[in-house]
């Protein structure tokens, strides 16, 4: 006779639990409480403040030590340069306690990672113990894109798991379709390249040798791949050392408590902070970007894909009065056949990047946050997608835009208590990303991602303009590099950078300008090139009468004779495409093929040396009207090469004056005649709005709109009811209008048949938000 | 950490000094900066009715004095509409919808594509002020931005006296 029998085996997590059991318990006492782990009291924090403080800025500083520590040890200059990496310990639950500076983003996605693992048995297989070594960068699961690459360890204390420490860099290259890290060429998961789910990569401290061989030849790469994996295990260690001496001087009782409350500690935090800075109420807003792969440059292997489509984000802010709240994205695109999809925890996780730089700027960014919040991300959208091929290799290429609305949001409280210094029109689209690969300067196969869009301009605040050139969204210490480092790296020779002219928003306050470099091909061989950013859109709308940043476009030259221009000693383009709409490279390179255009996405294209390529950086958003900007400002702009000059005229009303020494100043009588002047005509130019609606419902029931933007609503429609009631309603639709992706004259494969990554077998997701 | 009015003043005119505006962004935030905004806002414009909550740097929130309704207002003193509805709907709009008026904004290649992005300008009636700008695709739905709960705003979280309201 057979004879089951339940045998209770002990599990790793201190005190015996499995980390199922572990999680399972945290997570129904956070549900039943509405506090994490149903910590209604801090006991530790409470008790001994000035302990848990102590505990708090130890681990702090030590991660952050150990993110510029490690950091050295990379080649790569995204990571050794921009800062592209993070560590973030976390409890045994795969709960964030804290992380370093840097890219931040991945406070979530690390823990989405060790979650997965606690779900899907990994502690009984592959085994979980001291010394492992897992690493991950599967998208599906949570993270970003591909190029993220985890390394994660457990951290163990007398034999049982108290915790875990995740490192995180941004590799050059993943072994995608093309070369560069956010590549634009494969439709598809399988051609983002190298992917691997929470593998054990390593034990007793050491790496596996079946995965140093496997992993070396799967990217490009090869020397950036492997001393970024150094990079990630040394901090990681760094970090698991500290928490071993921490423990010694505190206690593990001390430690462990700390664990969870601090992660409370944040929950709560938020709420305060909600409370002190924003005006409870609803803020609704929206984010664009467009994806023309229409054009003959954008080289896919699938028909299916080769549609011009928008990406469309809108979103509800809903805050409450105990200073809880809601984010609500019903009518959000659906994913599509290109590399901008996103997993929720990179949506949600990123958020809280974006928020540590206005509303919750604290040195506790944990998962506190996040359990403080309500997510709603309808599933089959592109942050949420429902199904298993979709690409992520660029994700960003939406996150940003659609997160610049949610600054609009919350700015609008911030205005509305007067606190202007928080207030912020949005941030710039972090682009242009200059990709490609070949063979470099040194002989070997080489992949380029120039991180120079890590210095973007800003937005404009209420009450100054926007930074120029000077960051990106995505990591708060973010920095355009050193041309040096840059040429080094890349063989690519600087002929030019200056400041983006006319990049940055109009407003009373501008939005801070982007840059732009000029890049002459040098001793490459076998050479690609391609463009990654918005063209068609400006994703990143003004504040209260801001204008919108410029949006994109691209340059490039092929066959210039710059060589021979050089040997003749003729004039070669050098500096900056000051004014695109009055080229002067043209005139330089008589016989060349140029390329100048608003394809600001393209795959790859073939470039040689003496060819051209240009790097345009976005600008951020304005703040309210440019007719009240201080008209000595305008004249500074054109002086010091912000604005065209043209546009102090059309689009601030000032006239200016010579001032000496080739410098504008400002005609004050002709200034304020000419803002007069322009007053008037805006409204003899203007309508009521509600005559511009007739007109606006006409060409609506007429279907009077490029098949993109019919795609766009059509699509929204279908993933969220709500948005087409409201659509129909605000336009007063008959019943008989309808929009269906089907009627459209282009293909819209996913619209109906989709597989979800859970259908797999023996796979169970872990969901982070209301879908 | 409490502000001077006239630091605060500073602020709203952006002439705020970075010491200042450095310790306003690294310290928590003072309560009661609200009742000083509305002070000095109420000392800029040139009727009397109580600013209720700016809603912009030229659009109000108020209590109009004569029937005590709460009305959205501009600067110039053109009522929109009550309170809790889009202003915007009772505004006059500009539509940039071709290259040449984008070109008024942007240097071409610069200017988003009106085929796949217009920008909408909402203006004061009286005045011509620019109050909004919206970027989005053709067809889209004019969007209600923000509709404050200023009753549990003023209560709960302020302590103050809700104004009368009819």
């Amino acid at each position: 006779m057979n004879m089951q029998t339940s045998v209770k085996t002990r599990g790793i997590v201190r005190g015996g639990e499995t980390l199922k059991e572990h999680r399972d318990r945290l997570m129904e006492a956070t549900k039943r409480t509405k506090h994490y782990a149903g910590l209604s009291k801090m006991a530790l924090r409470d008790a001994e403040p000035i302990k848990y403080n102590k505990l708090f800025s130890r681990l702090r500083a030590g991660v952050v030590d150990a993110r510029e520590t490690a950091k050295k040890i990379a080649a790569s200059p995204i990571v050794e340069q921009e800062g592209e990496l993070c560590f973030t310990l976390y409890n045994a639950a795969g709960d964030s306690i804290l992380t370093s500076t840097g890219i931040i983003i991945h406070v979530g996605t690390m823990g989405a990672a060790i979650k997965y693992m606690i779900e899907n048995g990994w502690e009984e297989n592959p085994g979980i113990r001291d010394g492992d070594i897992f690493c991950n960068n599967d998208s599906l699961i949570g993270n970003v894109h591909p190029c993220d690459i985890h390394t994660i360890v457990p951290i163990f204390h007398e034999g049982e798991l108290i915790g875990w420490v995740g490192g995180v860099t941004h590799v050059i290259d993943t072994g995608s379709v093309g070369p560069g890290s956010m590549s634009t060429g494969q439709v598809q998961r399988f051609g983002d390249g190298y992917s691997i789910t929470c593998r054990k990569i390593g034990e007793n401290d050491t790496l596996f040798r079946d995965w140093l061989h496997e992993s070396q030849r799967m990217v490009r790469t090869t020397r950036y791949w492997m001393l970024d994996e150094r990079t990630r295990v040394a901090g990681c260690h760094m970090i698991r050392d500290l928490v071993k001496e921490v423990i010694a001087d505190e206690g593990i009782e001390s430690y462990w408590k700390f664990a969870y409350e601090s992660v409370e500690h944040g929950r709560v935090g938020l709420q305060a902070r909600i409370k002190a800075m924003t005006i409870p109420g609803k803020y609704r807003q929206v984010g664009f970007v467009d994806v023309p792969y229409a054009h003959e440059d954008v080289r896919v292997p699938s028909d299916f894909a080769k549609v011009d489509t928008i990406m469309h984000t809108p979103s509800e802010i809903t805050i409450r009065g105990d200073g809880t709240w809601r984010l609500d994205f019903e009518g959000s695109s659906r994913w599509g056949w290109h590399t901008y999809n996103a997993h929720q925890v990179s949506f949600t996780s990123g958020i809280w990047v974006m928020m540590t730089q206005s509303l919750i700027p604290t040195e506790m960014i944990n998962d506190g946050a996040a359990y403080g919040t309500e997510f709603r991300l309808p599933k089959g959208t592109w942050m949420n997608p429902d199904d298993r091929r979709v690409a992520f290799s660029y994700s960003w290429h939406f996150l940003v835009s659609s997160w610049t609305a949610l600054w609009r949001g919350l700015s609008r409280a911030y205005f509305g208590r007067g606190y202007l210094e928080e207030v912020n029109a949005g941030n710039a689209n972090t682009s242009n990303w200059l990709q490609g690969g070949g063979f470099n300067q040194y002989d070997e196969i080489h992949a380029v991602n120039s991180f120079e869009c890590a210095a973007n301009g800003v937005g404009a605040s209420a009450h100054m303009d926007g930074i120029s050139h000077a960051a990106a969204v995505w990591n708060p210490e973010g920095d355009m590099g050193d041309m040096e480092i840059w040429e080094l790296a890349e063989p690519l020779v600087y002929l030019g950078r200056q400041i983006k002219a006319s990049s940055g928003g109009a407003g009373k306050y501008r939005g801070g300008c982007g840059f732009e470099s000029l890049r002459m091909v040098w001793n490459a061989k076998d050479w690609t090139m391609f463009f990654m950013g918005n063209g068609h859109i400006s994703s990143d709308w003004g504040l209260m009468g801001g204008y919108p940043a410029a949006s994109g476009y691209r340059f490039e030259a092929h066959d210039t004779r710059l060589k021979e221009i050089i040997a003749e000693g003729g004039t070669i383009p050098c500096g900056g495409d000051t004014d695109p709409e009055n080229p002067t490279w043209e005139a330089m390179l008589p016989d060349a093929r140029i390329k100048r255009d608003k394809q600001a996405i393209t795959t790859e294209a073939m470039f040689k040396d003496y060819d051209l390529y240009l790097n345009y950086m976005r600008g951020g958003p304005g703040f309210g009207d440019p007719l009240d900007r201080e008209p000595q400002k305008v004249a500074d702009d054109v002086n010091g090469g912000y604005l065209l000059p043209r546009f102090a005229d059309s689009v601030y009303g000032v006239v200016l004056a010579d001032a000496g020494d080739g410098m504008k100043g400002v005609d004050v009588a002709a200034t304020e005649a000419r803002r007069r002047a322009i007053r008037k005509a805006r409204i003899e130019e203007s309508v009521p709005v509600s005559d511009w609606m007739a007109g606006e419902r006409e060409k609506i029931l007429n279907k009077e709109a490029g098949v993109h933007v019919q795609q766009m609503f059509a699509a929204s429609f279908k993933l969220g009811p709500r948005f087409e009631q409201d659509f129909r309603a605000f336009w007063n639709l008959p019943a008989e209008w309808k929009l269906m992706e089907a009627d459209l004259p282009i293909p819209s494969y996913g619209r109906e048949y989709s597989m979800d990554i859970s259908e797999l077998p023996d796979v169970k997701t872990v969901q982070f938000v209301e879908e | 950490m409490a502000y001077t009015k006239t630091k605060i003043k500073d602020l709203v005119d952006g002439k705020i000094d970075r010491d200042t505006l450095h310790t306003m962004l690294s310290t928590p935030k003072d309560k009661e900066r609200f009742q000083i905004y509305l002070e000095i806002l109420q000392e800029q414009v040139e009727w009397d009715d109580p600013i209720i909550l700016p809603l912009g740097p030229k659009l109000y929130i108020v209590q109009r004095k004569s029937d005590r309704k709460w009305m959205i207002r501009s600067q110039a003193g053109y009522d929109f509409c009550p309170w809790n509805e889009n202003w915007k709907l009772h505004a006059r709009i500009r539509v940039r919808n071709t290259a040449a008026q984008m070109e008024e904004l942007y240097p071409r290649l610069m200017a988003p594509s009106p085929d796949w992005q217009v920008i909408r300008e909402y203006f004061c009636p009286i005045s011509g002020d620019l109050l909004d700008v919206e970027a989005p695709t053709p067809w889209y739905p004019v969007i209600h931005d923000f509709e404050p709960d200023i009753d549990t705003f003023y209560k709960d979280w302020l302590g103050l006296a809700v104004p009368e309201r009819t």
